[in-house]
């Protein structure tokens, strides 16, 4: 079954980065769709349903810290995957995303295995 | 009140964290320069600048700079797509390569200045411009050569309580 992604990062940039990451991996991809910050992170996931959100924390009107409580607060979204990606490397917010349900943290700057690993762990597939 | 930092260190730390934001995403040779302290608002500037704020106890920002073709460099090597001007697609990203920079180098300096609250990037790209700190303050600055041009990177952190001492009112008692 193909996995929907959504990717939440103000930086056009890095979304790109991550779309080009996600389809040099084995997984069977379907939509990766994209966010600019948590607000519209949200409305994408009212309409859509998706298996793995890839956020960065550091972010313009909502941060992917705020946008994790809110998933993790709606039952239906609990089966979502979420790995952070984020400049935020500091002990105390790596533990705090952990504690509010993050299932993996990659700090930037990132190699793209990184990123390939770091699904595959949370995915329980293997990774490449 | 002085800094838990030095001058020597904070540059260390710039050369540290430039050095592995190019080597991880970029995949580009950068050497650095030594280490120069700018007053604020001095030079003209020109080209691709990007600017992060701080806040916490101590306050500042911190900048990137280089040329327009250099930034098309590092923007072509970072999405894999070439650029022959500097457009949006250029200016992400190199707001983008000063948040991991700038980042990477806020959550090395927090270990001894204490937790620093990181702003979005403003990126601006013109000619014949000056960058002023609010507070004065000068930038500890490290030059790096990379593809044969100048990549800056530019520090200024000053403790939080002289900035609102500065701000308040004078003629004010109490």
């Amino acid at each position: 079954m193909a996995l929907d992604v959504l990717i939440v990062d103000d930086s056009t940039a890095i979304r790109k980065i991550l779309m080009r990451v996600l389809a040099q991996t084995d997984l069977t991809i379907g939509e990766v769709l994209e966010a600019g910050d948590g607000v519209e992170a949200l409305r994408i996931l009212e309409g859509r349903k998706v298996g793995l959100i890839l956020s960065d924390i550091n972010m313009p009107n909502m941060d992917g810290l705020q946008l994790l409580t809110s998933v993790r607060a709606r039952p239906e979204w609990n089966g979502i995957a979420v790995i952070m990606i984020t400049t935020e490397g500091s002990q105390a917010k790596v533990m705090e995303a952990v504690q509010m349900g993050a299932q993996g943290y990659v700090r930037k700057p990132f190699t793209a295995e990184q990123i390939k690993e770091k699904i595959s762990s949370c995915l329980g597939t293997p990774a490449n | 009140m002085e800094s838990p930092l030095t001058r020597d260190e904070i540059a260390d730390l710039i050369r540290a964290n430039t050095e592995k934001v190019f080597s991880t995403m970029l995949g580009l040779p950068i050497h650095a320069g030594p280490v120069s302290v700018q007053p604020t608002g001095s030079g003209e500037d020109g080209g691709v600048v990007s600017l992060v704020g701080f806040a916490g106890e101590w306050s500042g920002s911190g900048s990137i700079r280089c040329s327009g073709d250099l930034a098309c460099v590092i923007s072509a090597k970072l999405l894999l797509t070439n650029f022959d001007h500097v457009n949006d697609d250029v200016l992400d990203a190199i707001g983008e390569v000063a948040n991991m920079i700038i980042g990477n180098f806020k959550d090395d300096a927090a270990y001894k200045l204490g937790p620093l609250g990181l702003s979005t990037p403003t990126v601006i790209y013109g000619n014949n411009f000056q960058a002023r700190n609010w507070n004065g303050q000068s930038w500890t600055t490290v030059p790096f050569s990379c593809e044969g041009e100048l990549f800056e990177v530019k520090i200024c952190l000053v403790p939080s309580h002289t900035l609102r001492e500065s701000l308040r009112p004078t003629g004010v008692s109490g």
